[in-house]
């Protein structure tokens, strides 16, 4: 019967103790240093991303209240304009590069699999690598800071400010080097959400029935390799300009400063719509549980989301609009930007209506989730607003678009964001986080948002320049100011109340069960928190709400998680078909490993070697990157990648 | 339901099939992006500055030519390799991975001496710093290929791969003329466009 030589027939068994046992045993991560090194488990990665991403969010946010105490009154000194330039950098890199997106890569890292029914991502080893490189580059840009030289010419960076006769410091290698070297992180998780939502879902999981947050990360990931490359090629080419005399930007010898502008904005605008994508996502899959039934436009939504990406990659002219380009292009480039909006009123209408016709249950993740519509349509209008090119040449470089900026980001990615922790705390932990506390964290978010926020429309309108670090009196923009640092300083409150509730349910929450809320996905059907191998058998999928097929009329088919294949032999994984999720290959799954650690350590020493000029120990870093890769990639018996290996 | 699941799957990478090929083709899609952004830098200062930001000297075939030509039979080379191994011949498998990555060092040879041949440097204009660094990035991913073509002909050799258990050739073939195809793209940029306009 085998054709091949290579084939085995997955036997079909029962979910038994003596079953969860044995896969216990076979996928745990090791005990000890090794382990910690080692650890493939993407639950254990996706924790750590989480963690690591909300550190950086307290820093960054750390630095905001800095810049709001400096701009609380007029003429005030706490920090003189350079250590102002370094903060509002450092505040932009690190909530845009350092939070936004690696918070998301968190939650998919742990969810994915559990949400498909598989028992890891495609590429656990890479999961591994993209979190220490993440970690790695994070620290790297840091120690710049640390040092006094943090970026200082804005998250975007704009030559020639950024030029060596300008910026003749460490700020902007640090800044580039730090980058190039995180856009590997970004680029190895992106091809690892890839090639998990093409060939990890469980037997019957088609491309319809996926969840659609996993469309938002997916389409996310895609944009990712696209555009990830472009802003590591300009921090590149700015970095030969600066240390080896290269022309790309200078004016003087020939090069063009708009093209900087060109490359950072091709890739900076794709990369706004990929940093709240999978939030979005997460609002299309949260909310409905609280509304006690199915999102309204399942197929809509998702191809919103797929249409919003497309559209995003067209738009990115618009933070150009003020540098004198062709009144042609500046004509494709609004209307792209205001066309952009249908698919996302498409999502909003879809969410609405879906509280509409449900029957909303008042949590303290559905406030989060649903208040996401609201500060989703007030960034919108803004962002609608500002793609109007005469419109944009009155408010650009103002606070109105610092206001905008702050919708968006902070509307649909940490809304959803803290949302999302309170829904699937209790999966990562087994104990619910305090709902009373939750209303306080909610309220006070929420206020201290809007409060800080909304005014900075009015600031912008009223002629505030962005990026500015004081103003005299007698402009009229004290008492704006001083309401937006109150409401800055509440919504930091709102935040810390989120730690606390954390800290103190970790301990004292209720303990959660499998099922808290009585949602519909596969991750719901294991325990809270789920055991290291996610599922004893394999799924068979039957609808796109497993855990609700008895109550929705229009499911004919039961999915089964207590009976399927196992896969047991070792660390065993089955792969799928692209779109209809047929079974294809047993996979078998690498063990903990330290190379991707090690690969991060050659990989640092050689970013510090260019960073310092000692081309020695960049050389040597790139040695060694090369020989870890090469362990890493030698064919292996156990993963059944040499000929005559056992099945 | 049963009969759906409970029907022989093959175990581990199977000849393409398999985790790794998907993500070689990602790897691909976001390396083919970053040499579009390199040409569409070229293209950028090819429509902003008058044609005097090019040398006054068209680049020349003498070397490129037929360089390029070495280029795309590599490819050749290392598909005749592939081919060998999924029939199951070894010896002719490592034969194609051989001469593909020799092919492939004779063109970085020759691209050396392409080199020292400009009379321009990285530091002396637009053109030298794009230049140089698009046709740097190319044989730097030439030389990553070399390397994987070296280790699947050693792997190959030691006898790891056979008529099914072949993903990684498969990979490093796949990854080789991607980067052969990308040499056209290039060649056409640098070479061919200074004659057309």
């Amino acid at each position: 019967m085998t054709a091949t030589g290579l084939e085995r027939t997955p036997e079909i068994k029962k979910v038994t103790p003596e079953l969860a046992r044995h896969m216990e045993e076979l996928w745990k991560t090791k005990p000890g240093l090794f382990g910690f090194l080692g650890t493939t488990d993407h639950k254990k990665i996706g924790i750590r991303y989480l963690v690591t991403a909300f550190a950086f969010l307290v820093a960054g946010g750390i630095e905001a209240l800095v810049m709001r105490v400096q701009l609380a009154q007029p003429n005030e000194h706490l920090v003189g304009p350079a250590a102002y330039n370094q903060l509002y950098s450092t505040h932009g890199m690190t909530m845009i590069f350092l939070y936004a997106l690696p918070i998301l890569s968190g939650f998919s890292n742990y969810l994915w699999p559990l949400l498909f029914g598989a028992r890891d991502m495609a590429f656990p080893r890479m999961n591994a690598l993209s979190y220490w490189i993440f970690l790695a580059s994070g620290v790297f840009m840091y120690v710049g800071v640390a040092m006094g030289a943090g970026p200082n010419d804005g998250w975007f960076n704009y030559v020639p400010y950024a030029s060596l006769p300008y910026n003749p410091g460490l700020n902007e290698d640090f800044y580039s080097l730090g980058m190039i070297f995180y856009g590997v992180s970004t680029t190895v998780g992106a091809v690892n959400f890839v090639v998990t939502f093409l060939k990890m879902r469980a037997p019957g999981m088609s491309v319809n029935r996926v969840p659609i947050f996993t469309w938002g990360t997916l389409t996310a990931s895609v944009a990712n390799l696209l555009v990830v490359p472009c802003v590591s090629l300009a921090f590149l080419m700015l970095w030969l300009e600066r240390q080896f005399g290269f022309h790309f930007f200078d004016p003087g010898a020939g090069g063009q400063p708009i093209l900087w502008q060109h490359l950072f904005w091709m890739f900076g605008h794709p990369w706004v719509y990929a940093i709240v994508l999978p939030a979005i996502g997460m609002v299309s899959d949260g909310l409905p549980v609280f509304c006690r039934r199915p999102i309204v436009g399942y197929t809509v939504v998702s191809l919103a989301t797929v249409a919003t990406m497309i559209l995003g990659f067209g738009v990115w002219v618009h933070h150009m609009f003020a540098d004198g380009l062709p009144s042609l292009a500046l004509s494709f480039f609004s209307g792209a930007s205001i066309i952009i909006v249908v698919p996302s009123a498409v999502s909003v209408i879809a969410w609405t209506a879906t509280i509409w016709t449900g029957r909303p249950v008042i949590t303290t993740a559905f406030l989060f989730f649903a208040s996401m519509i609201v500060l989703f349509v007030i960034g919108g209008v803004s962002g609608f607003m500002t793609g109007s090119v005469p419109v944009d040449w009155q408010l650009t470089d103002t606070y109105f678009v610092v206001a905008h900026i702050h919708y968006v980001l902070i509307g649909i990615n940490l809304f959803p964001v803290v949302g999302g922790i309170y829904f699937w705390f209790p999966k990562f932990t087994g104990r619910l986080l305090d709902e009373r506390l939750g209303r306080w964290n909610f309220w006070t978010m929420f206020i201290g948002f809007n409060l800080g926020f909304l005014p900075m429309h009015l600031s912008g309108l009223l002629g505030m320049p962005r990026r500015i670090y004081t103003y005299p009196a007698g402009m009229g923009w004290g008492w704006v100011n001083m309401v937006t640092s109150i409401g800055g300083f509440l919504f930091a409150i709102g935040v810390a109340l989120l730690l606390v509730n954390i800290v103190i349910s970790l301990r004292r929450g209720q303990v959660a069960g499998p099922n808290p809320w009585d949602a519909p996905t596969l991750e719901w059907s294991v325990s809270s928190p789920p055991p290291s191998y996610n599922f004893a058998v394999i799924p068979k999928v039957e609808s796109r709400h497993p855990l609700w097929e008895d109550r929705l009329e229009e499911i004919e088919g039961h999915t089964r998680v207590a009976e399927g294949p196992v896969l047991d032999h070792s660390k065993e994984a089955l792969t799928t078909t692209i779109l209809d999720a047929d079974p294809d290959l047993i996979m078998k799954m690498p063990e903990d490993n330290v190379a991707p650690f090690i690969l991060t350590c050659a990989m640092s020493l050689g970013f510090t070697g260019l960073l310092v000029h000692l081309w020695w120990m960049a050389a040597a870093g790139g040695v060694l990157s090369l020989v870890s890769l090469a362990v890493w990639l030698w064919p292996s018996r156990r993963l059944a990648q040499v000929s005559g290996a056992p099945l | 339901m049963t009969e759906v699941l409970a029907k022989p799957l093959p175990v581990g990478p199977y000849d393409r099939r398999g985790n790794s090929w998907w993500g070689v083709m990602c790897l691909i899609a976001t390396e083919g992006s970053l040499f579009a952004y390199l040409l569409f830098s070229y293209y950028y200062f090819d429509f902003q500055l008058p044609s005097s930001w090019r040398p006054d000297e068209h680049p020349k075939f003498l070397l490129s030519a037929p360089d390029s030509v070495i280029l795309l039979i590599s490819s050749v080379f290392v598909w005749l390799g592939e081919r060998a191994i999924k029939r199951g011949n070894r010896a002719g498998a490592s034969l194609g991975l051989f001469s593909g990555a020799a092919l492939g060092i004779i063109f970085i040879l020759v691209q050396f001496k392409e080199w020292a041949d400009k009379h321009f440097t990285p530091g002396s204009s637009p053109y030298g710093s794009i230049y140089f660094t698009t046709t740097g990035f190319h044989m730097a991913h030439v030389t990553a290929g070399v390397i994987a073509l070296l280790f699947v002909g050693v792997w190959n050799q030691l006898g790891y791969f056979d008529r099914e258990r072949h993903a990684a050739i498969a990979n490093a073939a796949i990854y080789w003329h991607f980067v052969d195809a990308v040499w056209v793209t290039i060649f056409f940029t640098f070479y061919i466009t200074p004659y057309l306009w």
